[in-house]
């Protein structure tokens, strides 16, 4: 069972803001989600390769060649805060990575 | 861990620093890590970007294969393991100069490990990509108020190696010569500017103090944005002072970030928020597993030239340098080409003399120019070198001939010619006859020097110097000063 | 004329084009038209104008093709269902997109979908659900619904879909077309709003699997975009088997039985169809998949996490929506994402950001993954004796809107026949094989990576012998009654 705390740790990591109603169903959903896939823990994986990609493909690599980029216009044509100085946004707080 | 060390207080006992460096390098290659922008430094905002580095929905990143083989160099230059098979993985947080909420970067498996510079073992070498420029914008008339920034992204996707060093630094000192070190040789490897003010070279230190004689670890803190050698050196003397302080005061080291502020000298703690390091870390699908096959190491070797460490090694050992001038040469790879250039242009070069006169020549440049970019070739100035040696002209002469030859350029000889600067010397009877005119002109002098008094030497010298223009050579006079004494 | 035009299949619409017996321009407008009166809320995008004719010679003819929404394509609507990307326009266009047109298959609309791709009844898009062609009360199925709706109905001759895991082959079944989902990395995912990268494939929705085999043709390949694409064995081939002489079907008893909550209508359409297959020539034999009943599990990890990093730059910063302009920055990224997200989207965000979060990364991510390895290695095992996996391809028919909106978790079982095979990776189709209660029943024949000509070639005999008819669902696509 999700806490609602988790819940609510989770949504801030996520960055969704949920209403305390959300938050309670979702813990109530995800919970349930939860405990079904459950099961897969009592497997036996000892030894077992982990699968990230299931092609057979190393070192896709690309030349060191420029390719032409976009006007600041078309980068900036569908920004909610386009300013000549770049994409606006409130300014973040100190705590930045 | 220790965090709850340190609880006695003891104002007697002495501290001694531990730290290690993480180093953030960009690398010169043309394009973006993962996109085919073309690097930029001071151009308009946003003239640098596409769909990929804007994190546009859809887009996919590609590696570029330069950055890994910029990597393996410097993998291979600091005697580091490369990965045989290594992975990207996605950092995921929110912030605005990251496009994409994660930034691909190398976890588990980096693709060098291990290693060694100087004096300090490196824990890994990894590639990722740097973030985007976020420039504050002030309060906006939006809304009473509100402060705004703004997002650059000529700087987002510009491919990074990070390096991380074991922590093998015992002082702020120490980590500045070593970054200088490390510096020298990625320059040297020419995979990168690595410039601290520029940002193309960026060092946070993790610091944390012990008893001396204590082999435990204490408690670290990570210093940010000390974006200067000075400053490096700065931050880390004020932090390693602080933990000294607490510790002696009976209070512990918390685990946090410090921002150093470069304008007081300050260090002052970021904000924690408690969900700032769950950067959920997973391998990134978008891109398959790095193999560095050996044909590519092979390649990354062959580019590698002798590093600066080891021309140090030669510099003093084959050519007798003493160790701090080799050094000096060494590290700063454009002087050691411009005097190894200088040396096989005279075929009895004396190095010794030559790395001297290479100070000589540093001090007249302005700070940090590259002497071959100067209007003083290493053909003239290893014959400069040579006159003096040979006594053809003085010292003296020997540098205010250096000092036109950077003001002007041109031929040592033909400028000792027409100033006339060659050497006045007994030979020629001139030096013999302003030296008695010396000791005629200063008896006092003169009979304190024959009483022994080897200090009175000096104004009688001064008088032939002036009077010869600096053309006689010092140890020339001296012999004949003793000679007419009959001492 | 236009009902005879609409009794063509898309490559004999080729067929006739080249041989100058009909005028592409024509065809578009027919379509265009269609689409245009969308009954069914397939469409979020319909072309004005009629098509850049294709070049001369061009191997598609000009013959039009419906894209689903979250295909990029330049200046035009690509929102992948969500009010997150309303009215974003990319400035480039995905891959395969670009393929199709330069083959001469013009881009004729976008279609509805589930909001980034995540449900299996198209109920989750913001743009309202989309309804079945063969009984309006129901849905059909998802994520590519809007795709598998408007060629079932007759809205498009063939239309793209992407498949996560079973989103092009579920609806196919709804909708009683054929849908596949290729080899992972066979078709270039650059340009594709991306679920979960490590299982998103695009694929075809058809009429028949002739249509199929043509349209995955040009859409396959290599592209310097995709790190992840690659370039098939062989190129692939319009099928003309007549037989299943010496095919060995396997049939796993994991994704077959009533125990595995199979509909007994599906369960016996399936039968059917497999004593067709016999009838062809055809062994079927039991098989297994130990570590399928798990596959549900796995991929309900490993898709949510994915998507959780891949949805974070949808944060209001360079497009898309954006709330709160002026409040901080993380009330505005907060509310900026509550706001564009639907509830499926929130809900599978959370499951992801927990999943790979601080202390539950191996419990989760890394056993999900090992699980994966498991399934891929059953896969394997059975593929060394049988050729091909046979399932049927959902456990139930279409069901009625809002049946299971309210419980995910039944509407995640709706995957349970389709998701082995997406983490496997290996390609997979579904082709109508009957009808149950009126409502088309889905066959799902799945082979080993790269296999997809013998696929394709397995399914066309099946296809032959079955003589499904879809035609009664164009009537579903007509204007309402
Ligand atoms: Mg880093
Ligand atoms: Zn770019």
């Amino acid at each position: 069972m999700l806490e609602r705390q988790q819940v609510d740790h989770v949504a801030r990591l996520a960055r969704l803001e949920l209403s305390d109603s959300e938050a309670d169903t979702m813990a109530v959903e995800l919970s349930k989600i939860l405990d079904h896939i459950e099961a897969i823990r009592a497997l036996d994986l000892e030894g077992v390769q982990p699968t990230s990609h299931v092609v057979d493909l190393v070192n896709a690599l690309r030349a060191d060649v420029p390719q032409r980029s976009l006007t600041p216009q078309q980068a900036l044509a569908q920004a909610p805060e386009p300013t000549d100085a770049g994409f606006g946004v409130p300014s973040p707080g100190q705590g930045a990575e | 861990m220790g965090g709850g060390r340190g609880a006695s207080v003891n104002a007697e006992v002495q501290y001694e620093p531990v730290i290690g460096l993480e180093i953030h390098v960009q690398l010169k290659t043309r394009t973006k890590m993962f996109c085919g922008c073309e690097l930029s430094f001071g151009d308009p905002p946003n003239t640098h970007t596409c769909p990929r580095c804007l994190g546009l929905a859809g887009t996919l990143p590609v590696v570029n294969a330069q950055a890994v083989h910029y990597g393996i160099m410097i993998g291979l230059a600091l005697g580091s393991q490369i990965a045989p098979r290594s992975q990207f993985h996605r950092k995921n947080y929110f912030y605005p100069d990251l496009p994409k909420g994660y930034q691909i970067s190398q976890y588990d498996v980096p693709l060098c490990s291990g290693g060694q510079l100087g004096e300090v073992r490196i824990h890994r070498v990894h590639l990722e990509e740097d973030a985007a420029k976020l420039v504050h914008l002030g309060a906006s008339g939006r809304i009473h108020g509100a402060q705004r920034s703004a997002v650059d992204f000529n700087r987002g996707g510009t491919p990074l190696a990070e390096i991380v060093t074991e922590p093998d630094l015992r002082s702020a000192e120490a980590a500045r010569e070593w970054l200088s070190l490390l510096r020298t040789t990625l320059r040297a490897i020419g995979v990168s500017d690595v410039n601290m003010e520029e940002g193309s070279l960026r060092c946070d230190a993790n610091v944390s103090v012990r008893p001396v004689g204590s082999s435990e670890l204490g408690t670290k803190t990570e210093l940010k944005n000390m974006n200067s050698f000075r400053f490096l050196a700065q931050g880390i003397r004020a932090e390693v002072e602080r933990q000294s302080e607490l510790l002696r005061a009976g209070q512990p080291v918390l685990q946090e970030t410090l921002h150093f502020d470069p304008s007081s000298g300050r260090l002052t703690p970021l904000r924690s928020k408690e969900e700032a390091h769950d950067y959920r870390y997973f391998p990134e699908p978008d891109l398959v597993p790095l193999e560095a096959t050996p044909e590519m190491i092979e390649a990354a070797r062959a580019q590698l030239p002798e590093l600066p460490s080891a021309r140090a090694q030669r510099f003093a050992g084959a050519l007798g340098l003493p160790a701090e001038r080799a050094r000096d040469l060494a590290f700063r790879s454009e002087l050691a080409d411009f005097f190894e250039a200088a040396l096989a242009a005279t075929p009895n070069g004396e190095p010794v003399a030559l790395a001297n006169w290479m100070q000589t020549l540093v001090e007249r440049l302005e700070d940090g120019a590259d002497p071959a970019g100067s209007l003083v070739s290493p053909a003239a100035f290893a014959q400069l070198v040579a006159m003096v040696s040979e006594k053809a002209i003085s010292r003296e002469a020997g540098r205010e001939v250096l000092d036109m030859l950077v003001a002007q350029g041109g031929d040592p000889a033909a400028i000792v010619e027409r100033e006339g600067l060659g050497a006045i010397s007994a030979d020629d009877g001139g030096l013999g006859d302003v030296v008695a005119a010396a000791l005629a002109s200063d008896p006092d002098a003169a009979e304190q020097v024959r009483a022994g008094n080897m200090k009175a030497m000096g104004p009688l010298v001064g008088y032939v110097m002036r009077e010869t223009k600096g053309r006689a050579d010092g140890a020339e006079i001296n012999r004949l000063i003793r000679q007419q004494l009959g001492i | 004329m236009s009902q005879h035009l609409l009794e063509l299949s898309a490559a004999q619409a080729v067929a006739a084009i080249r041989a100058g017996e009909l005028d592409a321009a024509e065809l578009f407008e027919l379509y265009r038209s269609r689409a245009a009166a969308d009954p069914l809320n397939a469409f979020t995008w319909v072309a004005e104008d009629a098509a850049v004719a294709a070049p001369a010679g061009a191997p598609l003819a000009g013959v039009p093709a419906a894209v689903k929404d979250l295909f990029c394509t330049e200046g035009v609507p690509s929102q992948s269902g969500s009010r997150i990307l309303e009215g974003y326009r990319p400035p480039y266009t995905a891959t395969v997109v670009a393929k199709l047109a330069k083959a001469g298959a013009p881009l004729l609309a976008k279609t509805n979908q589930d909001e980034f791709a995540m449900g299996s009844s198209n109920e989750n898009s913001a743009y309202g659900p989309v309804l079945n062609p063969w009984d309006r009360a129901r849905v059909p199925g998802g994520s590519s619904g809007g795709s598998a709706a408007a060629v079932a109905a007759g809205l498009a001759p063939w239309a793209l879909g992407t498949d996560t895991g079973g989103s092009i082959r579920q609806p196919a079944a709804f909708c009683g077309i054929v849908g596949l989902k290729p080899t992972y990395g066979a078709c270039s995912r650059y340009g594709m709003i991306a679920f979960a990268s490590s299982l998103d494939q695009a694929g075809p929705l058809t009429r028949d699997v002739t249509d199929a085999a043509l349209l995955l043709r040009h859409m396959v390949g290599r592209d310097q975009n995709d790190s992840t694409s690659l370039e098939l064995p062989e190129e692939i081939r319009l099928p003309s088997r007549g037989d299943l002489k010496g095919v060995r079907l396997g049939v796993p008893q994991e994704l077959t039985g009533t125990a595995g909550g199979i509909d007994p209508g599906v369960l016996a359409s399936f039968e059917a169809a497999l004593a067709q297959a016999q009838a062809l020539g055809a062994s079927v034999e039991p098989c297994t998949l130990p570590h399928a009943p798990h596959a549900l599990s796995a991929y309900y990890i490993i898709a949510p996490a994915e998507a959780s990093a891949n949805l974070a730059r949808f944060d209001g910063v360079r497009y898309g929506l954006r709330v709160a302009g002026d409040s901080d920055l993380d009330t505005m990224y907060s509310r900026t994402r509550a706001q564009g997200f639907g509830a499926e989207v929130k809900r599978r965000i959370m499951l992801g950001t927990y999943a790979l979060s601080s202390g539950y990364y191996d419990a989760y991510y890394g056993t999900a993954q090992r699980v994966r390895t498991r399934i891929s290695q059953d896969f394997q095992s059975a593929f060394a004796e049988v050729d091909f996996i046979v399932t049927p391809t959902a456990p139930t028919t279409a069901f009625e809107l809002g049946a299971k909106s309210h419980d995910p978790l039944a509407m995640y079982l709706n995957d349970v026949c389709t998701v082995p095979m997406s983490l496997a990776g290996i390609p997979a189709i579904s082709i109508p094989c009957g009808l149950s209660d009126g409502l088309p029943v889905g066959l799902q024949l799945a082979g080993p990576a790269f296999s997809e000509n013998a696929l394709l070639d397995a399914a066309y005999a099946l296809e032959q012998a079955l003589a499904f008819d879809g035609r009664s669902a164009w009537a579903g696509g007509g204007a309402p009654a």
